[in-house]
């Protein structure tokens, strides 16, 4: 299962700033998690969790520790190799960060074209599909000034899936849903990861997502204090 | 203009639509290439048009080779020559005829304002030296006081200048001489006066006094045909006892008074600088209106950075950017610069006008400028750090 894991982290630590404010992030940090798995990742502010799915996310430069994604050892890797990497990636963000200028399904459509594909109407079509699957049929040609923050928030979310990325990396995605939207969220990734090997690893505390995730790690002060169906 | 665009760039013309999406910020961005292209155009315009007015006496002669004192920078300045020169050079076996060319400003004082008139003395028993068009009218310049007006004098009504004819022949005092105009001929104001009039030598001699037939101002030579202009400078330069004149071939003369208005002259200097400018101002506009876009959409640029996007497609969403600004600045630019050159042109009849050369030039410095600014710009871009969205 390690062999075919798209994230495989071992003995991973991690510091920032220099000097005497110099500060340890985290602490040998092992983590194995499978395809088409629902991770949560959870702790507290400041616990590292951001730093794990940077690092993952080829966002950061692993400093020391093995961080292997879909088969690639991150550390020493060249930026090119990274930026390749990325490409198979979905990243969600807490704040959605859609285009101002770029229409709903232009901006879905951007995240097609990272994979060097035209903006055609093969194109156009996945682009409405993954809108019309977070019920955004009626909006894909709005502007994001035009749409209210679950919306955008679901634009992004759709802008990550349409390219069928091999890992979905997701800060508090949910956090600008009701719940209802955040469910069916939840359900998409899930349904994704069964039917695709699509694999989640989410920083969240929201507690309906909680629920539904395959496993829950809990990170503290830089370690993993709990992992709920730990792996490697 | 968007599908085009997409067509054309095999991607959606992100640049394109960012620089759209505010129309105010965007019109204001179009005024202000538009503004130094403006700047440039009138700059260029002026600096032509001193090419084309320091040049265009030139045309008003057919010579091949010009003798002329060692301070004479230009056409107009400069001390005498001794006609004992012209004899010495017609001794070369290939120069086959030479004339006297002498050049003085006459003051025509009019009801409303006095027009200064560079007037040249020529011997009109020697039509060969004139331009065919003048040539023609040359032999009226046998009478004495007879003169050809420059019929694009500035100041002059068009209408009086095309009543000027042999039948009906205009007179004017100058210093208590009586110039009696029997017809035209093509020229224009310039920056030493208002236009021109051709006269014979004994009429000049007979409206400056002070000034001595043995002493014109240039000498004109005609060599053989088939002769080459530079060696027989050459030759003429060993041949001529006064070894301080400059004796160069006519083309060269005519060069080296532009190289002498464009670069020695305050106004060549100051017309140049305002060339230099008026591209800045464009690289400033450029540069501010692409890195403030840029600063405006970090976020959005860092988010597709993390999506993977390489550098390469920035750099080329910010030169499309530039490029658009460049091109949709230039054509509101070029209406405004050629509309200012020919009214200026009008008024002050100096060659004012746009150019396909201009154009071309100004088109492609805009191009030139407004990927070098955006090239800059796309400095800023080092600040849009994926890892600081999460």
């Amino acid at each position: 299962m390690t062999e075919d894991a798209p994230v495989v982290a071992r003995g991973v630590n991690h510091w920032f700033g220099a000097g005497e404010v110099r500060k340890q992030a985290l602490h040998d940090v092992t983590l194995t998690i499978p395809r088409g798995s629902f991770t949560a990742l959870v702790g507290p502010s400041g616990s590292g969790k951001t730093t794990v799915l940077t690092l993952v996310g080829c966002l950061r430069e692993v400093q020391d520790g093995s961080v292997r994604l879909l088969g690639h050892e991150l550390k020493g890797a060249r930026s090119d190799a990274l930026i390749a990497l990325r490409r198979r990636l979905g990243f969600i963000f807490q704040a959605h960060n859609l285009h101002e200028s770029l229409t709903a399904i232009e901006n879905v459509l951007m995240g097609l074209m990272v994979h060097g594909r035209a903006d055609g109407p093969t194109e156009r079509a996945a682009a409405a599909h993954a809108l019309t699957l977070f019920g955004l049929a009626d909006r894909m040609d709005y502007l994001p000034a035009n749409l209210s923050g679950g919306q955008k928030q679901r634009v992004a979310i759709a802008r990550a899936l349409v390219g069928n990325p091999d890992l979905i990396l997701a800060d508090e995605p949910t956090a600008a849903l009701d719940r209802e939207s955040g469910l069916n969220v939840v359900d998409v990734l899930k349904r994704l990861g069964q039917t695709r090997g699509t694999t989640t690893l989410m920083v969240t505390h929201d507690n309906r997502i909680l629920d539904r995730a395959d496993r829950i790690v809990t990170l503290e002060d830089g370690r993993i204090v709990a992992d709920s169906a730990p792996v490697g | 203009m968007s599908r085009l665009l997409s067509r054309l760039f095999g991607r959606l013309p992100i640049g394109w639509l960012q620089l759209t999406h505010s129309k105010t910020r965007f019109a204001s961005a179009i005024a202000g290439v538009a503004f130094a292209n403006v700047l440039v155009f009138v700059q260029l315009g002026i600096m032509n048009s001193m090419a084309s007015a320091t040049l265009r006496p030139y045309a008003f002669f057919q010579a091949d080779i010009m003798i002329s004192a060692p301070d004479a920078n230009t056409l107009t300045e400069g001390g005498n020559v001794a006609r004992q020169w012209l004899l010495q050079a017609l001794a070369d076996p290939e120069v086959t005829a030479g004339m006297g060319l002498f050049i003085a400003n006459v003051t025509w004082q009019r009801a409303d304002k006095a027009l200064v008139l560079t007037t040249f003395g020529i011997d009109p028993a020697l039509p060969g030296f004139l331009d065919p068009a003048i040539a023609a009218k040359a032999q009226v310049l046998e009478l004495q006081n007879a003169g050809l007006l420059d019929r694009f004098t500035r100041g002059l009504p068009r209408d009086e200048a095309a009543a000027i004819r042999p039948q009906t022949p205009l007179t004017f005092e100058v210093s208590g001489d009586t110039v009696t105009l029997h017809d035209t001929f093509a020229g224009g104001g310039g920056f030493g006066g208002d236009g021109y009039m051709m006269v014979s030598d004994q009429t000049f001699l007979t409206l400056f006094p002070a000034r001595r037939s043995a002493a014109p101002d240039h000498i004109l030579l005609k060599i053989a045909p088939g002769a080459d202009p530079e060696r027989v400078v050459t030759r003429l330069g060993a041949l001529i006892s006064d070894k301080s004149l400059r004796i160069r071939t006519f083309e060269a003369a005519a060069d080296e008074d532009l190289t002498y208005q464009q670069t020695k002259r305050p106004t060549g200097i100051i017309f140049g600088f305002g060339v230099v400018i008026g591209v800045l101002v464009g690289l400033v506009i450029v540069y501010q209106v692409l890195s403030t876009d840029v600063a405006d959409h970090l976020r959005e640029y860092a988010t597709f950075k993390a999506m993977g996007y390489p550098q390469t497609f920035f750099l080329g969403v910010v030169l499309e950017e530039a490029l658009i600004l460049g091109v949709l600045g230039f054509v509101p630019g070029f209406v405004v610069g050629t509309t200012i050159l020919t009214v200026m042109g009008r008024v002050t009849t100096l060659p004012l006008q746009m150019t396909a050369s201009m154009a071309i030039t100004v088109f492609i410095g805009t191009i030139v400028f407004s990927t070098l600014s955006g090239a800059i710009a796309t400095r800023r871009l080092a600040a849009a750090d994926p890892a600081d969205l999460f």
